[in-house]
């Protein structure tokens, strides 16, 4: 402890501490100082992103190699990018995009949404199998039957392999939609929905701790940062 | 023909990228102009989307100020706070377009702490950003009591998880079952939350990924076929 009342004189704390107690005040009830900090987030997020993704994204990406004079505004020493006319393409489907605003240019941002949706598809068919279903299943062949050094049966590490194996099997089967589930099917998909259960618990309970760091930080911001109490 | 053309368009390009897959990726400056083609198209279509994503917030932000500016306009309800956002926008795009603060001209960093861009994300951005989710802390004190009154097995192992990993990720939950001894050690909490997150918490997580993976699989083929048409919207008659 410092002690004594230490303000900070940086206007950009002060600004962060109001809005921080603004976002607090919602734990009262809903009022006018929470609303106006939510508002204020909104419209500062959407711009934040819109702005990198002009600089970041758009000006680099495309219209620096369009018009690769362009590039020497923000990097006067780099090599002129050479021209990629292919680049007119996205650019002009982004431009359709913007079809959705009239009603009567609505059916333009169809090639857009279908670009968009192709290339994902095309992506995610070949991501998604190679590292979640075959790395998945690649990663679950171990065998179940582990042995210590001596030679003998290690039985809480096989039990363990054996849960892992026997879990993952029974989820699958919760997923399994082509066969209605009833009996001992039933019964094998229910203990797939407990192991289900017991990730999500987990995920909760990571979950609850990140956002209780979040709020101590919050905390030593107001009482360090700001008022220098800490 | 408004909505076929764009369904052919769906189906070329996803055919294209799984091809990707299967033909091999040449050396710099070798390999046959099919083989560049395929390169060009893999490395780049994701750029191009990227690209694409940047009119889509373009488009974002003009639905924001149609129904704010609308609001301010009508004078409706609330209207004052939607001024605030308007402004709170406005002032953040303009400062980060022009790079205004920070490195001379438009050279340097959009986000550079000292830019005004920057000194707008330490200021307004990252506290927000931060009190918002901190605030959920509280929230989810009382979704794991109404949690906690559901009582079935299902929920009773969803909360039992979650208090084993909450308390025994802390050196109070450590300090809590210190005293069990030797061979049921492995009921010390710090040592169970681990085996819950290695074991029964893995198996679950596989499980959906596989499943999500299947799911994901289907649905990309669906599209690719034209099987799923709803996602292009409805012909106009």
């Amino acid at each position: 402890m410092s002690g004594g009342l230490h303000l900070s004189s940086s206007v950009e704390v002060w600004v962060g501490a109001a809005l921080t107690l603004m976002v607090f005040s919602y734990l009262w009830r809903d009022n006018p100082f929470y609303k106006l900090a939510e508002h204020v987030f909104v419209g500062v997020s959407a711009a934040y992103v819109m702005v990198l993704g002009f600089w970041t994204t758009l000006w680099p990406n495309a219209i620096a190699k369009l018009w690769p004079g362009a590039a020497r505004l923000t990097t006067p020493e780099a090599v002129e990018p050479t021209h990629d006319w292919a680049l007119l393409l996205p650019v002009i489907l982004g431009l359709l995009m913007l079809g959705r605003l009239h009603p009567r240019t609505v059916w333009l941002s169809r090639w857009p949404t279908a670009f968009a949706i192709g290339t994902s598809a095309g992506y995610n068919l070949v991501r998604y199998l190679r590292s979640d279903f075959l790395a998945q299943i690649h990663s679950g062949m171990t065998p179940s039957l582990i042995a210590t050094t001596g030679g003998r049966l290690a039985l809480g590490e096989s039990l363990s392999h054996a849960i892992l194996l026997g879990g993952t099997i029974c989820g699958i089967v919760y997923f399994t939609y082509t066969r209605q589930h009833r009996g001992a099917w039933a019964r094998v998909a229910g203990t797939g929905v407990l192991f289900m259960m017991v990730t999500f618990g987990t995920t909760f309970g990571y979950t609850v701790m990140a956002r209780i760091s979040l709020l101590v930080s919050r905390l030593h911001f107001l009482l360090g940062t700001w008022l220098g109490l800490i | 023909m408004r909505s076929r053309a764009p369904q052919l368009l769906v189906a070329a390009v996803g055919i294209l990228l799984v091809l990707t897959a299967f033909v091999p990726r040449p050396a710099p400056g070798a390999g046959n102009a099919w083989q560049g083609f395929f390169a060009y198209i893999d490395e780049n279509f994701s750029v191009w989307f990227n690209i694409m994503a940047v009119f889509a917030f373009g488009l974002g932000a003009a639905s924001l100020l149609g129904v704010h500016g609308g609001r301010v306009r009508r004078r409706g309800r609330d209207w004052p706070y939607s001024l605030a956002t308007l402004l709170a926008f406005g002032v953040t795009l303009l400062v980060g377009l022009l790079k205004l603060g920070g490195p001379p001209g438009l050279t340097g960093d959009p986000a550079d702490s000292a830019s005004i861009l920057g000194r707008i994300f330490a200021a307004v951005v990252s506290p927000l950003q931060a009190s918002m989710f901190a605030l959920l802390a509280f929230f989810v004190a009382s979704a794991s009591y109404r949690a906690f009154r559901v009582r079935t097995r299902e929920a009773s192992a969803l909360l039992a998880a979650a208090l084993v990993i909450l308390i025994g990720r802390t050196p109070f939950g450590s300090a809590l079952t210190q005293w069990l001894p030797e061979p049921l050690a492995f009921l010390r909490l710090e040592r169970l939350s681990l085996w819950i997150v290695q074991v029964p918490n893995l198996a679950g997580q596989r499980a959906i990924m596989i499943g999500i993976a299947l799911g994901v699989v289907a649905m990309s083929l669906r599209l690719i076929l034209g099987l799923e048409r709803g996602v292009l919207g409805k012909e106009r008659p």
